[in-house]
């Protein structure tokens, strides 16, 4: 198998955006053919002190080593991606998730993600959002695994 | 070693692969009875059917699942229960023709949401203590049983010859088929009819599959277990999981079963149909977090399962050494939980069901067989667990790798590593007194640490040889005991008191000599001495919580029926308090972990819809219980004698042990005699020992009867019908009338009598000796 070595994902230019939460609903679209945006995004776009934030998956793929039925792979476009008709809704990957960005909505048991489609980009009047190219290694994230975390790191 | 982030398909663990050809095992079978069905859309955790099969007949009917069982017994072990009560008869035995072999689910048992939901109860009438055992188990099999349409499997009867069970949730057939060509041990045939049985030929086909089964060694011994099968897709094995205690692989085997195979075509995550998916998901996600956060500083479970206990016990001086005959050894960090780490593979969700994080069903992938048939094979061996680590230090086995190897072969054979491990640690201090000699144990040198000598023995054994103390041993510590005494090879009351089992089964892996309530909690139990019930060392010894009688009593009495609730509903009970949440110890019960409490709370009322709370949860528990209890005595068992235990459980049997912990015991005979430490010193040990044994014994007596009534049992234990009708009896008048007669035979014979000696000041648990008529 060829190693993957690139994935795209979301940078935001906070100083652009206005709120108006367009690509919350484009994402909105993409997982639940609906406008609704909050849950049912995978991006959110928070207001702090003033300035805009934007929470969303980084495509560091952790939650790939928790699924208990391999729902959850990264495609050859370095995107990591969950296949709903394989997830049996466990939430380990919600749960372990170190940006909580693995989202679930009230309306189904199986959770969703980020999958860099771009939808949210190009739904931003603004141009607040792009994607950006990145190095695998350097966004990677592994479950923890080590022996013990109080005494051994 | 595994680094992270790899393709599910690209692992290789490294195993030996196996070249059968299936089509003709397959095709040797002959399909003895087929029944069709129509599946049970299940309802809030419950298919409201239970599945039945008599081997002798080739009869396959259903049974309802009513209401007025599910008030009664909840569901779970519980079922399994009303279902054994309703099938044999007091004399029954675990090879009578009557026998269930029962397996259970639970209304919460396949759910993916919350950790730990995979849990399936087996219940039998055990070879060793000749009545009703329980044993919980993880693995696939319970969950696909239930979305096949069932919420148990009763499987009375013996097949004429080997047979399988197929339960086809796809095609909602079941099938008694001929298994003449099937391997018998239990890494391959659920390998076999795995393959076999998957609906197409990959990895998630598989995945839907499980298959229950017991080897070579349950057919020859009393120790067998079922293994429970669960395929793992990255390492692509079938994983085990043991419902170990009591011999339910021993009667799985009576009964000519190869293999009970539960296919699944599909499985998305709601088919538990939970009242609130939303309510059940969400207190599950709490947990699971806490396990991500908390785990790595608390008890270490994803990195190396239940293995890290054993340090801590070594360091309070309750890891059994050489038959528990010590608490610590020198050699044990040998084989503390990190050395099996190094041995893991990381980074593999290793729950034994979807959704389990705290993952503790390690592996050790591609370990080289060193014994046996199968030497030289490269394999995967789950485990090993804390127990099987424990065992090794009982038979004074230091190497890991020997530790990996007994594991491997109790597992592939379907033995107990516990039973056997306990087991065997006994016969080697019966070598070391020369009670047992190399002549006497057909040759083997049956000497503490003798690691060959252990492999031979289980390989003889599951080979069926017929040596005549292969075949005693294999019975278990009971057997041995009463066989040493009629040869009268040794001093009976050493043959008696160093041989770790009560009722007939053989003890877990903890030192009680030090905590009274511990002693209760493997004692008074139902099953036999096994650590499930109520594990109270630290309350008790450590942190010296339950100091009085009544305070100890109050403890036997809420854990048991606490824990009994895991097995009502199909969970694991570690997720209950092998990680706490941040601020447990400030809470005003931190033992009982009062937010998982509510946890569990929430999580059935989200499931079944029902609407109970703390109290009512514990009733529940106390119904099956008390029913268990009930049916004990009604086998003739479940009384006072029946709770004794073996005094090494209690104290020092030998001068040794008094010498090696000479300081703590001296102290203790100052203040029970209230003499000078001075004085004690200069006593003569056999004489101590003596006195400590007498004190300890009546201890046990009168804790025995301070938890006889908390329970609302008479003094012999058996519970009352005012109590059974309290918990919802009232129209069971078989039972009812039954323990009325047995309390007024005991009456008549004496029995309804305090078991203690009580001194001027110390106060008997009531004063009245037919308290429970007042009632
Ligand atoms: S919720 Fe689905 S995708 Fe996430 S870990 Fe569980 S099964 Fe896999
Ligand atoms: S890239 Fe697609 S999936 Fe990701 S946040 Fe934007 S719209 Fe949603
Ligand atoms: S904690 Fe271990 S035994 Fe319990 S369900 Fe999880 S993996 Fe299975």
């Amino acid at each position: 198998m060829t190693e993957i070595k690139r994935a795209k994902i979301l940078k935001f230019n906070s100083e652009k955006c206005v709120g108006c939460l367009e690509c919350e609903k484009a994402c909105s679209q993409v997982h639940f053919k609906c406008d609704d945006g909050g849950e049912k995004s995978a991006i959110r776009i928070h207001e702090k002190d003033g300035k805009f934030q934007m929470h969303v998956c980084n495509q560091n793929g952790l939650c790939i080593d928790m699924c208990p039925v391999g729902a959850i792979e990264r495609m050859p476009n370095g995107t990591v991606i969950l296949n709903k008709n394989i997830c049996v809704g466990c939430q380990a990957c919600v749960a372990f998730c170190p940006l909580g960005a693995m989202k679930r909505s009230a309306s189904r048991i199986e959770p969703f993600k980020c999958i860099s489609c771009g939808a949210c980009v190009r739904a931003c009047p603004e141009d607040a959002l792009e994607l950006v190219e990145v190095d695998i290694e350097e966004i990677k994230q592994i479950v923890f695994n080590n022996y013990g975390g109080a005494n051994h790191g | 070693m595994v680094k992270g982030q790899f393709s599910w398909k690209d692992y290789d663990a490294g195993n030996t692969k196996h070249e059968w050809d299936l089509q003709k095992i397959h095709a040797a079978h002959k399909v003895l009875t087929e029944f069709k069905y129509d599946k049970n859309k299940i309802e809030k955790g419950f298919a409201n059917k239970t599945l039945y099969i008599n081997l002798t007949t080739n009869e396959i009917k259903e049974k309802p699942v009513t209401d007025d069982m599910k008030k009664k017994f909840t569901g779970g072990r519980g079922f399994g229960l009303k279902l054994l009560w309703d099938s044999i008869q007091p004399d029954t035995r675990w090879n009578s023709e009557e026998n269930d072999l029962v397996i259970t689910t639970g209304p919460l048992c396949g759910s993916t949401q919350y950790p730990g939901s995979g849990k399936s109860l087996c219940l039998t009438v055990s070879p060793s203590t000749n009545i009703v055992c329980d044993s919980n188990v993880g693995g696939y099999f319970g969950p696909y049983l239930k979305f096949c349409g069932y919420d148990a499997l009763e499987i009375q009867g013996k097949a004429k010859e080997d047979v399988i069970i197929v339960i086809d949730g796809e095609a909602s057939v079941i099938r008694i088929e001929t298994a003449p060509l099937e391997e018998i041990n239990t890494h391959l045939v659920s390998e076999q009819l795995t393959y076999m049985y998957s609906s197409k030929d990959d990895e998630r086909s598989r995945q839907r599959v499980s298959v229950v089964s017991a080897g070579h060694g349950a057919e020859n011994s009393y120790w067998g277990c079922l293994n429970f099968s669960f395929w793992d897709i990255r390492r692509k094995v079938a994983r085990l999981k043991q419902a170990g205690r009591g011999g339910l692989g021993t009667v799985l085997r009576d009964k000519k079963i190869k293999g009970i195979v539960a296919r699944v075509d599909k499985f998305t995550g709601v088919e538990n149909a939970p009242e609130n998916p939303e309510a059940a998901a969400k207190v599950g996600t709490k947990i699971q977090k806490e396990i991500r956060d908390l785990d790595r500083y608390q008890c270490n479970m994803r990195q190396v399962g239940t293995a890290h206990l054993v340090e801590i016990m070594d360091a309070y001086d309750l890891l059994p050494c050489e038959n528990y005959r010590f608490g610590s050894f020198p050699k044990a960090p040998k084989i503390y939980s990190m050395k099996f780490f190094e041995n893991f593979t990381r980074v593999i969700p290793d729950g034994c069901w979807h959704g389990c994080t705290m993952a503790c069903a390690k592996t050790v992938d591609s370990f080289e067989v060193m014994t046996g048939p199968y030497k030289g094979h490269r394999v995967t061996v789950d485990g090993p667990e804390y127990e099987t680590v424990g065992c090794g230090a009982n038979m004074s086995l230091w190497d890991p790798k020997w530790i990996i190897e007994f594991n491997f072969y109790c597992d592939t054979y379907g033995i107990d590593t516990i039973s056997s491990g306990t087991a065997i640690a006994y016969y080697m201090e019966m070598f070391e007194y020369g009670i047992l000699n190399k002549e006497r144990c057909g040759g083997l040198e049956l000497a503490f640490g003798n690691f060959n000598a252990v492999m031979q023995f289980l390989h003889r054994m599951a080979d069926g040889d017929t040596d005549e103390f292969i075949k005693v041993a294999a019975k278990g510590i009971r057997r041995v005991k009463d066989w040493l005494k009629s040869k009268n090879w040794g001093d009976h009351q050493l043959i008696e008191d160093a041989g770790m089992e009560s009722k007939g089964l053989e003890y877990s892996e903890y030192v009680t000599k030090e905590s009274l309530a511990m002693q209760g909690g493997y004692g008074l139990t139902l099953k036999g001495p096994q650590h499930d019930e109520a594990w109270l060392i630290f309350m008790d010894m450590v942190n010296n919580q339950i100091p009085t009688f009544k305070d100890k009593a109050e403890a036997l009495h809420y854990f048991p029926m606490w824990r009994t609730w895991f097995g009502l509903n199909g969970l694991c009970k570690l997720p209950w308090n092998d990680v706490e949440p941040a601020n447990n110890a400030e809470t005003n019960d931190p033992s009982k972990v009062p937010e998982h409490l509510n946890n569990y709370v929430e999580y059935q009322n989200a499931v079944t819809g029902w609407n109970i709370n703390k109290e009512e949860l514990i009733l529940q528990s106390e119904r099956a219980y008390n029913w268990q209890r009930a049916l004990n005595v009604w086998m003739g068992r479940g009384q006072r004698r029946d709770d004794w235990i073996p005094y090494r459980s209690m104290g020092p049997v030998t001068e040794l042990e008094y010498v090696s912990r000479q300081e703590r015991y001296d102290k203790q005979l100052a203040e029970i005699m209230n003499k000078p430490l001075e004085e004690i010193e200069k006593m003569d040990v056999g004489k101590k020992v003596k006195l400590l044994y007498d004190h300890r014994r009546n201890q046990y007596q009168i804790l025995s009867d301070a938890v006889y009534m908390r329970r609302g049992w008479t003094q012999n234990g058996v519970p009352t019908p005012v109590k059974m009708k309290q918990l919802g009896f009232a129209d069971e008048q078989k039972m009812l009338d039954f323990l009325a007669k047995k309390i007024q035979e005991d009456e008549e014979n004496g029995l309804n009598e305090w078991g203690g000696v009580y001194s001027e000041s110390e106060e008997k648990p009531s004063k009245e000796r037919r308290y429970w008529e007042s009632w």
